[in-house]
């Protein structure tokens, strides 16, 4: 190399400046767009590597600068308009946040383990279904952490993309929901749970149901337990008196994870 | 966009001012993160790192504050103090094996033996540069790579101007002699 004086040195220094890193803005600013969702109007934030927030245009009185003060606060990252928002991901969102089952990439980044276990054991309640708090504290690897589950749900980053309206309270009331427990509730009957039933079973402290056909026991909204007729269905307040009378936990719903 | 306008426009709207300064100083950062990280692949992730810290910092500031701010040499000053929070880090942890970094794309233009010469050259004095004291490394970068003035190199290593021109003009000697062999490098430890 013929640096051997210092102003070759400092010349070839001079070009060692990069060029501008493609991309770097956008690992540094959040974007966010409306969408249309199953509660009404949605802003949406994300980042390039997914969603990262969502809340329904109502709970922020359907002000930008309120939703985008919210995700500051959260955050800590700027956000801008989008203006090309990457079309898979917006065709995916638009399904999903008007409850298609359509898979959407997520941005979890900087939530607790904890966190993301328990929005993980969320994301996996199918639709037309609810589960206790117990159960995902239990899915989440936490089963005593019942309390703290309400409280990562009702920070959920992304509701509706994460169905935290599906996880209820175990007797058999809904719970409250980040948006307004009305919210929870029209959400749930639009997806046909029949929550008429399962208060009705709740009143009479059934909590768990079983099919003497099949010898299985579920949760009653379990895809499962809706088939069973009226003939062979019995009735359960706890799945421990259930598998005492012989009967096998649903593997579907997962009403406990204790083998038998 | 000037510094002093980059300011008022934070002041005005701190996210879209905020948009203004990256665009302004992406380039300077990126090039000094690029001189300061460990592997290039790092530099990425340090610009970005720090330009969420700034990001942070601004939000907790008054307006006199940010409309007095001296932008440059703020933004590199935090650009450095990541920079060693990261190697401190990284020294507390194992080494990752190397990430796989595919050669870059010849720029149009110059003749193949002239790039292979060039990226020859930055390549070896991008490695010397990496044996330099962190102060004179940022010294010389700071001056000689995006050519910054001695007082704004003084402002970001937090010295008098006299101590950042000896860093600077130890840097380029060290680098001098390492270049040339190697040796001389070291009395001056």
């Amino acid at each position: 190399m013929m640096c051997n004086d210092l102003d070759s040195i400092t010349d070839a220094l001079a070009g060692l400046t990069a060029p501008t890193a493609p991309g770097l803005a956008d690992r540094i600013f959040g974007s966010w767009l409306t969408a249309p969702s199953r509660l009404g109007a949605a802003f949406v934030a994300f980042t390039g590597a997914g969603v990262q927030f969502v809340r329904s245009a109502e709970s922020v009185r359907g002000d930008a600068t309120v939703f985008a003060e919210a995700y500051r606060d959260r955050f800590g990252r700027p956000l801008r308009p989008a203006h090309r928002a990457p079309a898979r991901l917006l065709v995916a969102l638009q399904r999903a946040l008007q409850g298609r089952q359509t898979p959407v990439r997520l941005d979890l980044r900087g939530l607790s383990e904890f966190e993301r276990d328990v929005l993980t054991a969320t994301s996996r309640i199918p639709a037309g279904q609810t589960r206790p708090y117990g159960w995902v504290a239990r899915e989440a690897g936490r089963a005593r952490a019942v309390r703290a589950v309400g409280s990562v749900l009702a920070r959920n980053p992304v509701p509706l993309l994460i169905p935290c309206h599906r996880v209820v309270r175990a007797d058999g009331l809904l719970g409250d929901y980040m948006f307004g427990a009305e919210h929870k509730e029209q959400l749930l009957r639009a997806e046909q749970v029949n929550l008429d039933e399962v208060a009705a079973l709740a009143r009479q402290g059934v909590y768990f149901v079983g099919s003497n056909t099949t010898g299985v026991v579920c949760f009653p909204t379990c895809h499962d337990a809706r088939r069973i007729t009226p003939a062979h269905r019995h009735g359960f307040r706890t799945i421990g008196t259930a598998v005492a009378a012989g009967y096998r936990p649903c593997r579907h719903c997962r009403p406990t994870t204790e083998t038998v | 966009m000037p510094d002093d306008e980059l300011c008022l426009a934070l002041v005005a709207d701190l996210d879209s001012g905020f948009a203004d300064v990256v665009r302004t100083h992406e380039r300077v950062v990126y090039s000094v993160a690029l001189r300061l990280s460990s592997r290039p692949a790092d530099a990425e992730d340090l610009a970005a790192e720090a330009f969420l810290r700034a990001y942070q910092a601004l939000r907790g500031y008054h307006s006199d504050r940010i409309a007095s701010l001296r932008l440059r040499p703020w933004l590199l000053t935090i650009v450095r103090n990541t920079a060693r929070n990261a190697a401190r880090d990284a020294a507390r942890r194992p080494d990752l094996p190397p990430a796989f970094e595919p050669a870059e794309q010849p720029a149009c233009g110059a003749s193949v033996e002239q790039q292979v010469e060039r990226d020859d050259v930055a390549r070896e004095l991008g490695a010397v540069l990496a044996q330099l004291p962190e102060a004179q490394r940022v010294a010389v970068v700071l001056r000689h790579v995006v050519g910054l003035p001695t007082s704004e190199v003084a402002e970001v290593l937090g010295c008098p101007d006299g101590t950042a021109k000896s860093h600077i003009s130890r840097g380029l000697h060290r680098l001098r002699a390492l270049l040339t062999g190697g040796v001389a490098g070291r009395t001056d430890r």
